[in-house]
């Protein structure tokens, strides 16, 4: 998952990473209070899972409480590449020299951890030229390694001091947590040479939450979501009005690519998983159901073992259960196809040998 | 360099040439025991299981089953293991496969923590052997071996290597493969996990030189780097065989993981229009769609 800043630097705090003060809150009244307590001036932060923030306008200087009245509101109803504010930050505003970049990130394909540091801060990594990299494993960051990366970043003193610190806290941080990246960008220089986290950003490796009940707490999940993962299934929503539901992963994606190629708008993203059963078709189905904004269901499986008929009767079963009532564009691979199209005859199932048909009809089929 | 054919069927002076032992870790479970049966069925030399506390009974009233590996391989000196465990068991179940000779595991289970995968590889690494997933169907020689879980319908002997990251669509890539008349001489499931034991470019070290390989088809997705690398190993080699790629996800949203856990496009980092444009520069075409691949094969071959 990954966090917001805020829950990031929850993260920071309790691992001793040097913040300045800041306070969240989800709505105007008490963020007020926090204002009060915080003293201006500050700074108002949206707390998006996106990147892009301060050039979509999510971040303003406060000075006092008129301003307060205008701009935290404002902030509020942002919406950034698509995502609504979850939280406001006030965070007090720094006196900064300079700033820097720090993170550790699992490298997918040289399958270690590896150090991204940088003596230029507070802009895209990507569009940085001088990076330093460093390998290291499973994670560990040796005084040794992380004295090294503070010497390339130019660094002396408390401030190189300070980024020693930062960096052996990250690893512990990311090896605790189990993160996939952990990133500090902006790591700041304070007019006194301490270093200070501006901004966080941490994902954590999904897989690994049954070893962090700690971090539940910060689980995002729809009310959809959540069923579908208790079904075993993945679901992502999307916006459009087609709901696409197959078998693996990549079976998916690949339907998902294709109906966008052909003019269609995929509603959702739902992989039952390597297998498919009565059972997970029609809890599918259910899950579907409760999505208003679809107009029709694309099925895609690639039964290979799995015999279609018992697909088939979850459709029965959900029309006799008045589960649905739009209509369903199936391709479906596996044994017994032809007594499966028997058993749909006439219902709102169409039966499709190829995928490109069936993908065809459901575009045709929902266009109003 | 692994010499997998050599693992997966051994040299014709072998006792046990073509017929090479394999051990299936949790073969009492529900999902173990079921492709125990199907690989069986398929011609696999399953010739024990392992299931901690079930030592002694037999599977399917043939199969010795043992309460560890070290039991296992020294009863039946087998080098090759499938491993059905749950994810949160993976990696002690893995240690103890390495640990006990095993020189190829395939490792089924999905949801496994990236930090035990990378575990398990450290110890992978230290005894020379090769960990193929987690989160993978497996591996198959057609019509000879089939180590993991894939339906044996789509696949035909041949001469066409195909890797796949995606469970599913190597079903469906290779189905059409067959349908079109390409065989296929092994194909190799990498796995949807962000950190793979045996990555595309390793995979692809293991097949290149197949001696009367006619053509390669690389089935990536969005997530990482890999097709990316591998792109440029192929550049890099001249590599010349006929070779076509299939990348899933190209409709996919930035920043959501899409089924599996390494499916996720952070930024431009593990794009589908990054992959396509390397593939591009190797001079391997990218179908649109999974029955596209067959065609542009057949259009390479020609050349």
């Amino acid at each position: 998952m990954q966090l917001l800043e805020f829950q990031a630097k929850e993260l920071f705090r309790e691992y001793g990473i040097s913040l300045l003060d800041s306070i969240s809150s989800t709505d105007i009244e008490e963020g007020r209070k926090h204002a009060k307590q915080l003293g201006y001036p500050f700074v108002i932060k949206i707390q998006v899972p996106v990147g892009g923030r301060g050039k979509a306008g999510g971040i303003q200087k406060c000075q006092n409480d008129d301003e307060f009245d205008i701009k935290y509101p404002q902030v509020m109803d942002l919406e950034i590449k698509g995502e609504k504010a979850r939280a406001i930050l006030l965070e007090k505003m720094a006196d900064i020299k300079k700033e820097l970049y720090l993170s550790i990130f699992l490298n997918r394909s040289k399958r270690c951890y590896t150090i991204i540091a940088s003596a230029e801060g507070g802009v895209e990594i990507e569009s940085v030229k001088t990076q330093i990299i460093k390998e290291i494993g499973l994670g560990d960051v040796s005084d040794e390694i992380a004295k090294e990366v503070a010497k390339e970043m130019g660094l002396e003193g408390i401030t190189a001091e300070g980024v020693v610190d930062t960096l052996k806290k990250l690893s512990k941080l990311t090896i605790e947590k189990e993160a996939e990246l952990v990133e500090i960008n902006p790591l700041a220089i304070m007019q006194d040479d301490r270093v200070m986290a501006l901004d966080g950003k941490f994902v954590t490796d999904d897989n690994a939450n049954f070893r962090h009940d700690e971090l539940q707490k910060y689980q995002e999940r729809t009310e959809i979501e959540e069923q579908a993962e208790k079904s075993g299934f993945s679901l992502v929503e999307l916006d459009g009005d087609i709901a696409v539901v197959g078998n693996g992963a990549g079976l998916v994606m690949s339907t998902l690519d294709m109906l966008s190629d052909n003019g269609g708008k995929p509603a959702c993203f739902l992989d039952v998983g390597g297998g498919a059963t009565t059972e997970s078709v029609y809890e599918a189905l259910t899950l579907i159901s409760k999505l208003d904004r679809v107009k029709g269901i694309l099925v895609n499986l690639y039964g290979g073992i799995v015999k279609t008929t018992v697909v088939a009767e979850a459709f029965l079963k959900a029309y006799e259960n008045n589960l649905i009532d739009i209509p369903v564009f199936s391709r479906l691979k596996g044994t017994e196809s032809e007594k499966a199209k028997e058993m749909l005859q006439g219902s709102r199932t169409k039966i499709f040998d190829s995928v490109e048909e069936a993908i065809n009809a459901a575009v045709m089929g929902t266009k109003k | 360099m692994t010499d997998i054919f050599g693992l997966l069927k051994g040299k014709p002076e072998d006792s046990d040439y073509e017929k090479k032992g394999v051990i299936v870790q949790g073969i009492t479970g529900s999902y173990g025991s079921v492709h125990a049966k199907q690989m069986i069925a398929y011609g696999t030399n399953v010739v024990a299981g392992v299931t901690p506390g079930k030592g002694g009974q037999k599977f399917e009233e043939t199969v010795p089953i043992y309460n560890s590996m070290q039991e296992a391989v020294d009863a039946t000196n087998a080098k090759i293991s499938i491993l059905f465990v749950p994810a949160k068991f993976f990696l002690a179940a893995a240690k103890d496969a390495l640990n006990s000779g095993i020189k190829l595991l395939v490792a089924i289970p999905e949801h496994v923590p990236i930090r035990d995968t990378m575990e398990a590889l450290d110890l992978a690494k230290q005894k020379g052997a090769v960990i193929i997933g987690p989160n993978t169907p497996g591996i198959m020689i057609p019509e000879l071996i089939k180590i993991g879980i894939m339906p044996p319908m789509p696949f035909k002997a041949g001469k066409i290597a195909v890797l796949s990251k995606s469970g599913t669509l190597l079903y469906e890539i290779s189905d059409a493969l067959t349908n079109a008349g390409f065989g296929q001489s092994i194909t190799i499931g990498i796995g949807g996990d962000p950190v793979n034991g045996t990555r595309l470019i390793d995979a692809f070290e293991m097949v290149k030189d197949i001696s009367d390989l006619e053509g390669l088809v690389i089935v990536g997705e969005i997530g990482g780097d890999s097709e990316e690398m591998l792109a440029q190993k192929i550049i890099d080699l001249g590599f010349n065989k006929p070779t076509v790629a299939y990348i899933a996800g190209r409709a996919a949203p930035k920043e959501k993981r899409m089924g599996h856990a390494g499916a996720i496009v952070m930024g431009n980092y593990g794009s589908a229009e990054s992959k396509v444009s390397m593939f591009n520069k190797a001079n391997i075409p990218v179908a649109k769609r999974p029955a596209e691949v067959p065609v542009l094969l057949a259009g390479k071959m020609e050349k």
